[in-house]
């Protein structure tokens, strides 16, 4: 692949992520913004595989998209009724919101490009690298990986338990 | 001109940086709080850029790591809340969080 082409495609899957996400803070429609979340999740999984992290974006992909974002479309359908008119969300601190993302994006985006330029390994991460997390997964992560295990079991009992419908002595 | 045309690390974090930015507007601004749960994943989604563009250009397996670890906290995460406002939504027949106030006299 032409090093063009890769900078295109790259542009482009930028766009649709940058696009998307402005599409799901400013539109006023619940459900615009959860399927405009799908697009912007997309493009984030795209951009990991730029990063050469296909693993982490294929997980993007299954527990984003397959996942989490069903789930807020289940919220937004059992809290709004989608025949009624008025699914508008309200604003409030508009002014100060516009201040703050104003603010935060060019006070980030000023000390990326005014200080020094990064200055990147030699030996940068290329191709896949499955094998890799298989391996540090299984050697030095091995800890974190059993005890995000249990919390993840912990928080779905939970929020199962939480969100059950016929509560007891009702 | 070749800044542009090269994929650095500064591209990443320009990306990065507008999807906190409209995170934090979301978070800020928004009354619904199924949107509020959809700028914090935005802003999850920034960090783990941020991880992985880091830890391309360095050559080290720490970022690609946490950003694992952080798939699945935010997992966990959104399954809890909407849990809870499930909950909000059976006491208070709304999800607009400037209406839940029984703790204010």
């Amino acid at each position: 692949m032409s090093i063009t082409t890769y900078t295109v495609i790259f542009y482009l899957f930028a766009a649709i992520t940058v696009c998307s996400a402005a599409f799901v803070v400013f539109t006023r429609n619940v459900i615009y913004s959860a399927f405009s979340l799908l697009f912007t999740f997309f493009g984030v999984a795209a951009l990991y595989v730029f990063l050469s992290a296909d693993f982490i974006a294929v997980t993007q992909v299954v527990v984003y998209v397959g996942g989490i974002l069903v789930l807020l479309l289940f919220g937004v359908m059992f809290t709004n009724s989608i025949m009624q008119t008025g699914q508008k969300s309200e604003v409030l601190h508009i002014f100060s919101g516009m201040l703050l993302l104003i603010g935060m994006i060019g006070a980030l985006l000023y000390t990326f490009y005014t200080t020094h330029s990064w200055m990147p390994s030699e030996t940068t991460l290329q191709g896949s690298i499955v094998e890799r997390i298989g391996f540090e997964t299984m050697s030095r992560y091995v800890l974190p990986f059993e005890m995000v295990s249990i919390l993840l079991l912990a928080a779905l009992i939970g929020a199962a338990f939480l969100a059950r419908f016929d509560k007891s002595g009702k | 001109m070749e800044q542009l045309t090269t994929i650095g690390l500064n591209h990443y974090l320009t990306i990065s940086a507008f999807l906190l930015g409209f995170g934090l507007f979301a978070v800020m601004t928004r009354k619904n709080a199924i949107v509020i749960l959809m700028g914090v994943e935005l802003i999850l989604n920034a960090a783990n850029i941020n991880f992985l563009a880091f830890s391309k250009y360095n050559g080290g397996m720490e970022g690609v790591m946490f950003a694992l670890f952080v798939i699945v906290i935010a997992a966990a995460e959104a399954a809890i809340a909407l849990a809870i406002v499930i909950n909000i939504y059976k006491i208070f027949k709304s999800v607009d969080v400037s209406s839940i106030d029984t703790l204010k006299e």
